[in-house]
């Protein structure tokens, strides 16, 4: 048999590949969607203004569904670095149980689907949004930035911070300061977040030609800046109470929890070993989902309400 | 050559494509079939509750 002809087979095979309903909804990397979904939900949660609950239910899951669209198209398109990390080499196309086309099309399916019925249903801010955040994704960092710049993180970091602001334009159809504020403060978040871990994986991601900032500059280097980033989430972070969608519950929280996580980057400045990034990189979850929480707590539907 | 290829398509989903066990292969086609059937009833319901909820003003 020809080339050709092993090759048309092999993708026949493929086609019909044996994957389960688990591979498809590793697919959607689920552990970065619930953090989307938590994030989304509290923008929704503490905009001003009703929004009938069903409509609410269709706007989370849009999100969901639109965050775990973009996760099929980016594993899609990095199935060749997965392949080469160990964090990533156990995924369903690394490993053969999804090919590669079938990725793709699901990933483009359901997102264009999330952005149809979030612009159909709930209204087409939100939907442009959703939109917006996909394609910043896949295009802006997957695409473009991942391999070309150590900066891939800073500037992708974008489409993970939409969350919120797609949440609240659900309720207000609009875009505003306090939305934005929740914009920044995962946008500032990602960077010493996502350093923690390259610290860590540093190996990982130079196999894999993958320019992190300690691949490219240096440990030292990766470690000023996620100090630097952290010390500019204090205000960043308390900007909610600043802005009024949050009380002094919230603002005292934030400080504290700021300075925490300040704390543990220089640790992290101060070590050598991987130990301090690996807490610092559990920290900025906890730090996250608190601030979010909080804003549940003593915002406009808690005890500022 | 076409015809071998396609033997060669049916033998491979006869095994399964990648070789593994037929029953393991029908397991998995089973619970995907049966979570595209899920979903395809969740949305019938969701957008007849969204329907509901649009024609009565929310």
């Amino acid at each position: 048999m020809s080339d050709s002809a092993y090759r048309i087979t092999a993708e026949a095979g493929a086609a019909a590949s044996t994957a389960g309903a688990g591979d498809f909804l590793a697919l959607l990397k689920p552990r970065v969607m619930s953090l989307v979904v938590f994030t989304g939900l509290v923008g929704l949660l503490i905009a001003p203004g009703q929004l009938h609950p069903v409509l609410a239910v269709v706007a989370v899951l849009c999100i969901a569904i639109g965050s775990g669209a973009a996760g099929a198209i980016n594993m899609w398109y990095d199935r060749d670095i997965d392949a080469v990390m160990t964090r990533t080499a156990h995924r369903p196309i690394p490993t053969g149980r999804i090919a590669p086309g079938e990725a793709l099309g699901f990933g483009v399916f359901l997102a264009v689907a999330s952005v149809a019925m979030m612009g159909l249903i709930v209204n087409w801010v939100a939907g442009g949004l959703l939109a917006l955040a996909i394609l910043f994704y896949v295009f802006v960092y997957t695409v473009w930035l991942k391999r070309r710049t150590p900066q891939n993180i800073v500037i992708g970091g974008a489409a993970g911070a939409f969350p919120p602001m797609i949440g609240w334009a659900a309720v207000t159809g609009s875009v505003s300061i306090e939305s934005v504020a929740l914009f920044a403060l995962i946008f500032f978040w990602t960077p010493p977040h996502f350093w923690a871990l390259s610290l860590y994986r540093c190996g990982d991601y130079q196999d894999a030609g993958v320019p992190m900032l300690p691949v490219v500059a240096g440990k030292a280097v990766t470690k000023r800046q996620m100090l630097f980033y952290t010390l500019l989430l204090i205000p960043v972070a308390l900007a909610p109470t600043l802005l009024g969608i949050a009380g002094w519950i919230y603002g005292v929280s934030s400080i504290a929890l700021s300075l925490g996580f300040v704390s543990a980057a220089v640790a992290v400045l101060r070590s050598e070993s991987d130990a301090p990034a690996k807490r610092m990189f559990g920290y900025s979850l906890f730090y996250l989902a608190t601030l979010f929480g909080l804003l549940i707590v003593d915002g406009p539907i808690g005890l500022s309400g | 050559m076409a015809t071998l290829v396609m033997n060669t398509d049916r033998e491979q989903d006869r095994r399964g494509d990648d070789g593994r066990d037929p029953g393991e292969w029908q397991r998995r086609r089973r619970s995907r079939n049966l979570a595209v059937a899920g979903i395809l009833g969740a949305l019938v319901v969701l957008f007849y509750i969204v329907t509901i909820v649009k024609m009565s003003g929310g």
